[in-house]
């Protein structure tokens, strides 16, 4: 008797979790529809109202290539640049102590924390113009670079970090006592095992690039075919008044974003894979 | 042993030089000629508006994503339904996806001529006023609180979920004594990032907005705005409350940072 009363009392709740799990799941999908995918769609849609030659058209524009290869060279650079300083940073942060870590720990996520266009005004401010240094990278292609490692620097850091931190020590201290150099146990035990984490923190940083927006307009001076972003073409075929020619390098870049993000996923289950 | 210095100084020296010094000397400029004209900066009129608008929109889009955060990631870790894995990958499209792309997408959706540009001819002005501005600052602050929270979900599983529904509590009630105290901290720390970006934002609120001074200028334009408009002053003491709210925030992910193995 109280056996069966726990019985339909259990499925009662079963019952009540199915329709609010319903719930969830329709909250959710409406409110990323809202947010996310209707806007989406009106641009996918408004990028192709004038026919796929227009779109053609407008994403082989000179100037649109240009920017949209500059986009990609200067990404590829930086996001490759965070693997070596990423990794490295986060070895510091683990394996190594000093007095001030936890103070230079904190500082990682600082270009998280501070608002892009503060990024891109106080890099212009040390590393522009009025540099008391003497070093001037303003209207530069090298000016965006160093706008881009500031904002993309946590990532391959924040990414490696919790690996570092579970990975054994002790394969290493046995292939030290087996007699392997410092520099071949790096090579054969830990860079294997940081790979994946490794890919995933670039990918995520070549993201940020290709898309930054604030840190880039004041230092890179936005100059066409030399240091003019996909993204500030974008805007500025908006104020220019060519709504599809800015919807159509924004589908190339949304593609772009696609693209990476199901690298990152099958980085995550390479990963995953490893550890079972 | 020289190879650990080397590297010590090589990355500590490379945080100095890209992230500490910049910041730094920011301050500095700010601070230059004395407090009082900084302070001046801050409290003139077109910049009191624009911070108290960063506020207004961040105090609307972070309980929103707070809320929706945390319902999309019980429906990502608790339930299968087909198309769930397409709802992953959206949630995280916000974060590697241009904010430029973002208010675009806004701009041609309540635009003349978008699908919803209607609403502005009934009243409901969207774009170059504050919903446009919401919109967009929740489009690009989505993910953070539902990637926190849906790794802890998986980790906590569902059997005391499932022990006090069999006990006969009602779902909220579960959810209410049971997995909310599970995932508090990962939601403060999905608050916290979300706030950051909140008032960060610069790309999508600057194509959203119309950046119309003195009304929809949030505190971000401003600094644009008064940098391009040669009044320094004026730029880097707004810099300077968005480095001051950034530290802020780095000091609370710094608190609320999920610990391995600590619950």
């Amino acid at each position: 008797m109280a056996t069966s009363a726990a019985v339909s009392v259990s499925r009662a709740g079963a019952v009540l979790g199915r329709a609010g799990g319903g719930l969830a799941r329709g909250i959710a999908i409406g409110y990323l529809s809202l947010i996310v995918l209707v806007p989406l769609s009106a641009l996918v849609w408004s990028s192709r109202s004038e026919g796929m030659d227009t779109f053609w058209q407008e994403v082989t524009k000179p100037q649109a290539l240009s920017a949209l290869k500059l986009t990609l060279g200067v990404s590829f650079l930086v996001a490759a640049f965070n693997a070596l300083t990423g990794t490295a940073i986060a070895w510091v942060l683990v394996r190594d102590s000093f007095p001030g870590k936890g103070f230079f720990n904190s500082v990682i996520d600082l270009p998280f924390a501070l608002p892009t266009i503060v990024a891109g005004l106080v890099l212009l401010e040390l590393y522009g113009p009025n540099s008391p240094f003497g070093v001037d990278v303003a209207f530069q292609r090298a000016g965006i670079v160093l706008a881009l490692l500031f904002v993309t620097l946590p990532f391959v850091v924040r990414a490696v970090q919790p690996v570092l931190l579970e990975l054994d020590r002790e394969m290493e201290e046995a292939a030290e006592s087996l007699g392997a150099r410092r520099l071949a146990v790096f090579r054969r035990i830990v860079f294997p095992n940081l790979l994946p984490a490794v890919l995933s923190g670039v990918a995520l940083a070549f993201a940020r690039a290709v898309g930054e927006f604030g840190s880039v307009v004041l230092i890179s001076g936005n100059i066409p075919f030399k240091t003019e972003v996909s993204s500030v073409y974008i805007a500025g075929q908006i104020e220019s008044d060519n709504p599809t020619g800015a919807a159509a390098v924004s589908v190339v870049l949304l593609l772009i974003s696609l693209a990476v993000l199901l690298a990152i996923g099958a980085f995550r289950h390479w990963r995953t894979r490893h550890d079972r | 042993m020289t190879a650990k210095y080397a590297l010590r100084f090589g990355a500590l020296g490379y945080l100095a030089l890209l992230l500490l010094l910049p910041v730094g000397l920011v301050f500095y400029r700010t601070f230059e000629h004395g407090f009082h004209p900084a302070w001046a900066a801050v409290t003139s009129p077109q910049a009191l508006h624009a911070l108290w608008l960063t506020l207004i929109i961040a105090a609307i889009a972070v309980p929103l994503n707070t809320l929706f955060g945390v319902v999309l990631a019980i429906a990502l870790v608790r339930h299968r339904f087909p198309g769930r894995g397409l709802l992953n990958a959206v949630v995280d499209l916000p974060l590697a996806l241009s904010p430029v792309v973002v208010g675009l997408s806004l701009y041609l959706l309540y635009g003349t001529g978008g699908w919803l540009g209607g609403l502005a001819g009934h009243g409901i002005k969207i774009l170059f006023a504050l919903p446009g501005m919401i919109l967009a600052t929740i489009f690009v602050s989505l993910p953070f609180v539902v990637r926190e929270v849906v790794p802890v979900l998986r980790e906590i599983g569902t059997d005391q979920e499932q022990a006090a529904e069999t006990l006969g509590a009602a779902p909220f009630t579960t959810f209410r004594r049971i997995t909310l105290p599970a995932i508090r901290w990962a939601v403060c720390y999905g608050v916290v990032l979300t706030t950051a970006r909140a008032i960060g934002e610069f790309g999508a609120v600057s194509i959203v907005s119309g950046r119309i001074e003195g009304k929809t200028e949030t505190l971000p334009l401003y600094v644009q705005s008064q940098f391009e408009g040669f009044n320094t002053t004026g730029a880097f003491a707004a810099c300077v409350v968005l480095a001051l709210i950034a530290l802020a925030t780095v000091l609370a992910m710094r608190m609320f940072r999920p610990k391995e193995g600590a619950a």
